[in-house]
């Protein structure tokens, strides 16, 4: 098979961006889309022209590294795929295929199609987790979790942190990728202690990098993990009680 | 150089509790004081920087990654072993020990063998304090599967994404700490030097990826936690980006590497299927349980495998190994399978596979059952070759995997630098010649959670009151020149091909000649043809772009630099093993049915190698293995 690739070329994040047409011959149906990028930025070497930088590690579907806008779509077409599960045979000989970085304000653009997801790591770091240091743990099974409710927190617990909500949304907003986090816990038994003031800060640090919510829905259609805009409600009824709760608890300290 | 393991006197059941009782404490109010520099964040790095900060002391983390969660150890499948004996089944510390030693070929150390058994049962109990959604039964109670190469069921798992919860996990804490201020984490820089101050490590030299910049940061101690080297193969399960630059430039400073011919090829990954492929994909050894592998009996069959009645197939495990059958061990079956392709009997295309078929088990316990079991590893077979395994059988081959080999430590996860420890895959220590599958998690969380914190709060007491050696050091600066140095070096050859080109090429050598099976001739053409690649590469590698900027190309050739010398150190310590254990099979050393000889009498040692500068042979130092609780004998899974 033979494509086209039009791949956006940016140095740094301060240079003048711009489209460049590249030719991709010989590949066949059974490679990863990565794997003709490999087969571009071979040529490209070989040609003396510095090679399209973008992220990339497991090329499983499940690192979260990879991520890309081809023709418009984050991952590309197909559901429930990472860039580099999607397989050629997904295209047509001969096809023109654009190939865009994330865009979102809070993504900045480091080089070429890789851009800086910090933010979601800010998230996290403001509650995504559970406070239980090691040594401090009570034998597993006196923790009880109901199978529906292991995989209900499965479920969103899922989420490979790729950034594709993100770029899927057209207010640049994270709300599945906090959602997913915030509910994987708050769903257990174990993450009930923090529930509330997880809910809080957790909203409130997305707010900070990240576009508002707007129901289009976007989103849920981009993950790989087919995570559902469901954990999103859930968060926004566990945020409501969060302002009620938190000030209960506070003032009862 | 002396090796000394530091293994405690007494009963093995004892060992680590009276050690811990031994070890030298920091109270809580020094703690702060010392500065401890952890590199790599996936399970075993993770889980000890976040440790370490809840313990108090400043710690320092980097990853090459752009986030944490990120880390290889995300991509484990299968699960995670520990002896709860949750399922009644006559499991024990003591039975898992038995089943690691074993399992290892008797090629691992009791002592800390000992202390990874006792220690699993409280791995499990933090992950579900943190709330890792580990598969449940219908009452609320965790749930096990069994596992390759036992006969109990301790393995818990998160479907098929074990790894990316327990890494997440890990993650949270860490990010927990960074939270709290007790952690830094510095993402996208990469270590290229540890700096060795006085006898001790006392800091590392790093590149930051985004900018290029080159600093040093300087600290009590250092762990690396940077991972395995399959990817000295090219084609291998690993993460493209995962590399052994951390641990071979340790090596270079004085760290003795160990064992580095233990490499494990897992038996159930999807085969290649063209030139370009970049990577390969493994498909958990879960899928054992329920599927059964079988070739036709015939070499010219190319019938598709619906059309191949029952009576033409061949389920060779079940035939070969009666009692343990598609369960054997890794390294067993990888070989199994070997036997088959090389014999003409691949399926495929390609000719490079065997069938591991559902068919029975569909029919057994539904569709339904074995989707809840596999839909995500299916799918994700789906995917990759555009066969459904609902309707096809799978088709599987082996590929490199883990490593069982990596850099010497004692006791206390201390290589032979003072001040330099060593946890998960990217030390040696626990799994001997072959590893046991959900053990590798098993490892690298014991390591982070609950070895290293203890070990380093016993190396940091005896420096309380000292200050590390500031970063202006010459030893820092003579490192931080010879980074500069082969930057400009590479970026100034300007030759023919590139750095992908090289490292392919020498993942075909060692892939031939250091794989599955070796041999003398293999090895001594392996020890020629390495060193001559190498000086093609350094003569003839085209690495465009700047220093000061991020690139992709620049990062690869100082990888592939290192595994050149990593895969000559794999054929010389393979050359020097004239026995087959594990993962390191000599053909010259075989039963008369093709089962792996070992020679205890002559290499029931850890064979430690030391650095003697560029271009030299290492020394070998020999770590004698002694077994006082599970006795040797040759591996049977018949």
């Amino acid at each position: 098979m033979n494509f086209t690739l039009k791949v956006w070329r940016q140095s740094g994040p301060d240079v003048k961006g711009s489209f460049e047409t590249y030719q991709a011959t010989g590949i066949s149906e059974d490679m990863s889309f990565l794997e003709v990028l490999d087969v571009v930025n071979e040529d490209l070497i070989e040609q003396g022209i510095e090679p399209v930088a973008f992220d990339h590690d497991c090329r499983e579907g499940i690192c979260g590294s990879c991520g890309m806008m081809i023709n418009g779509q984050a991952h590309g077409p197909g559901t429930r795929t990472a860039t580099c599960q999607l397989h050629m045979r997904t295209f047509k000989d001969g096809d023109s295929i654009t190939v865009e970085p994330w865009r979102a304000a809070a993504f900045t653009l480091v080089k070429d199609l890789t851009v800086n997801r910090s933010a979601l790591d800010r998230i996290v770091e403001s509650g995504g987790f559970i406070s239980v240091s090691t040594g401090a743990a009570p034998e597993a099974n006196l923790i009880p979790v109901p199978k529906v409710v292991a995989d209900a927190a499965m479920d969103a617990a899922e989420c490979i942190g790729c950034g594709a909500c993100v770029a899927a949304c057209p207010n640049g907003a994270a709300q599945l990728f906090t959602a997913a986090k915030m509910q994987h816990l708050n769903l257990l038994p174990q993450g009930q202690s923090e529930r509330y003031q997880r809910a809080e800060r957790m909203v409130e640090t997305m707010e900070e990098f990240f576009g508002s919510c707007t129901n289009h829905g976007e989103c849920q259609f981009a993950c790989p993990k087919g995570i559902s805009i469901d954990v999103i409600a859930y968060m926004n009824r566990d945020y409501m009680s969060a302002k009620v709760k938190n000030r209960k608890l506070s003032g009862q300290s | 150089m002396e090796l000394n393991a530091h293994i405690p006197e007494g009963p093995i059941e004892t060992l680590w509790d009276n050690h811990r009782f031994n070890m030298k404490l920091v109270n809580p109010a020094n703690k702060r004081r010392f500065n401890v520099i952890v590199i790599g964040t996936g399970l075993a790095g993770a889980a000890a920087a976040a440790t370490m900060g809840e313990l108090g002391y400043n710690v320092t983390a980097f990853t090459y990654h752009d986030s944490p969660r990120r880390a290889h150890s995300i991509a484990a499948q299968g699960g995670i072993n520990a002896a709860k004996n949750y399922s009644n089944d006559g499991d024990s510390v003591h039975r898992l020990f038995y089943d690691t030693v074993k399992g290892g070929d008797f090629r691992s150390r009791e002592a800390n063998v000992y202390r990874l058994a006792q220690t699993s049962v409280s791995i499990i109990d933090q992950c579900v304090a943190q709330g890792v959604p580990f598969a449940r039964e219908y009452g609320g109670s965790l749930e096990n599967r069994s596992f390759g190469g036992v006969q109990v069921s301790r393995t818990f798992y998160a479907r098929g994404q074990t790894g990316q919860q327990l890494l997440l996990g890990a993650y949270q804490a860490l990010m927990r700490q960074v939270d709290a201020g007790t952690v830094r984490l510095v993402p996208r820089t990469e270590m290229l030097d540890v700096v060795v101050v006085d006898g001790r490590a006392q800091g590392v030299v790093v590149r930051d990826l985004v900018t290029g910049e080159v600093s040093s940061h300087s600290a009590h101690a250092v762990v690396l936690a940077t991972g395995g080297y399959g990817n000295v193969y090219y084609l291998s399960t690993n993460a493209k980006k995962s590399n052994a630059t951390a641990a071979w430039r340790a090596h270079r400073r004085g760290a003795a590497f160990a064992n580095a011919c233990f490499t494990q090829i897992h038996p159930t990954c999807i085969p290649a299927s063209g030139e370009n492929q970049s990577k390969l994909t493994l498909m958990s050894e879960s899928l054992r349980n329920d599927g059964r592998i079988w070739v036709p009996k015939d070499n010219n069959d190319t019938r598709s495998a619906d059309q191949i009645p029952e009576a033409e197939r061949d389920y060779y495990l079940e035939r070969r190994y009666p009692s343990f059958g598609n369960l054997v061990p890794r390294d067993v079956a990888s070989r199994a399978a070997k036997r088959e392709v090389d014999e003409g009997r691949g399926v495929g295309p390609l000719k490079n596979g065997v069938y591991l078929d559902f068919a029975e088990s569909i029919g057994r316990l539904g569709r339904n059952e074995i989707f809840e079991r596999y839909g995500n590893l299916f799918e994700m077979y789906e995917r990759i070759t555009g066969e459904d395994p609902f309707e096809m059988p799978m088709r599987i081959y082996p590929a490199t995997h883990y490593t069982m080999g990596g850099l010497w430590v004692d006791y206390n996860l201390q290589s032979s630098i003072p001040g330099l420890f060593v946890g998960g895959e990217a030390n040696f220590s626990d799994h001997g010649a072959n590893r046991l599958g959900a053990s590798a998690l098993m490892q690298g969380l014991a390591d982070g959670y609950f070895v290293l914190p203890a070990t380093l709060g016993d190396y940091l007491a005896g420096l309380l009151g000292t200050k590390p050696a500031g970063t202006d050091a010459a030893e820092f600066k003579e490192a931080e020149a010879s980074v500069a140095d082969q930057t400009k070096r590479y970026l100034s050859t300007n030759g023919k091909h590139s750095v992908d080109y090289f490292h392919k090429e020498l993942g075909k050598i060692v892939w031939d000649k250091i794989g599955m099976a070796r041999d003398k001739a293999g090895l001594e053409s392996a020890l020629r043809d390495i060193p001559a690649l190498r000086q093609d590469f350094e003569r003839d590698v085209k690495v465009l772009g700047s220093a000061d900027s991020m690139n992709d190309s620049l990062e690869k050739a100082f990888r592939v630099a290192d595994f050149f010398e990593l895969a000559e150190l794999m054929a010389r310590d393979a050359l020097n093993r004239e026995e087959s254990c594990g993962g390191h099979f000599r053909v010259e050393h075989q039963t008369e049915d093709g089962e792996a000889e070992r020679d205890d009498e002559n290499f029931s040692y850890v064979g430690a190698w030391e650095w003697n500068g560029p271009g030299q042979a290492q020394t070998l130092h020999k770590e004698e293995l002694t077994f006082n609780y599970v006795h040797p004998a040759q591996r049977s899974y018949k």
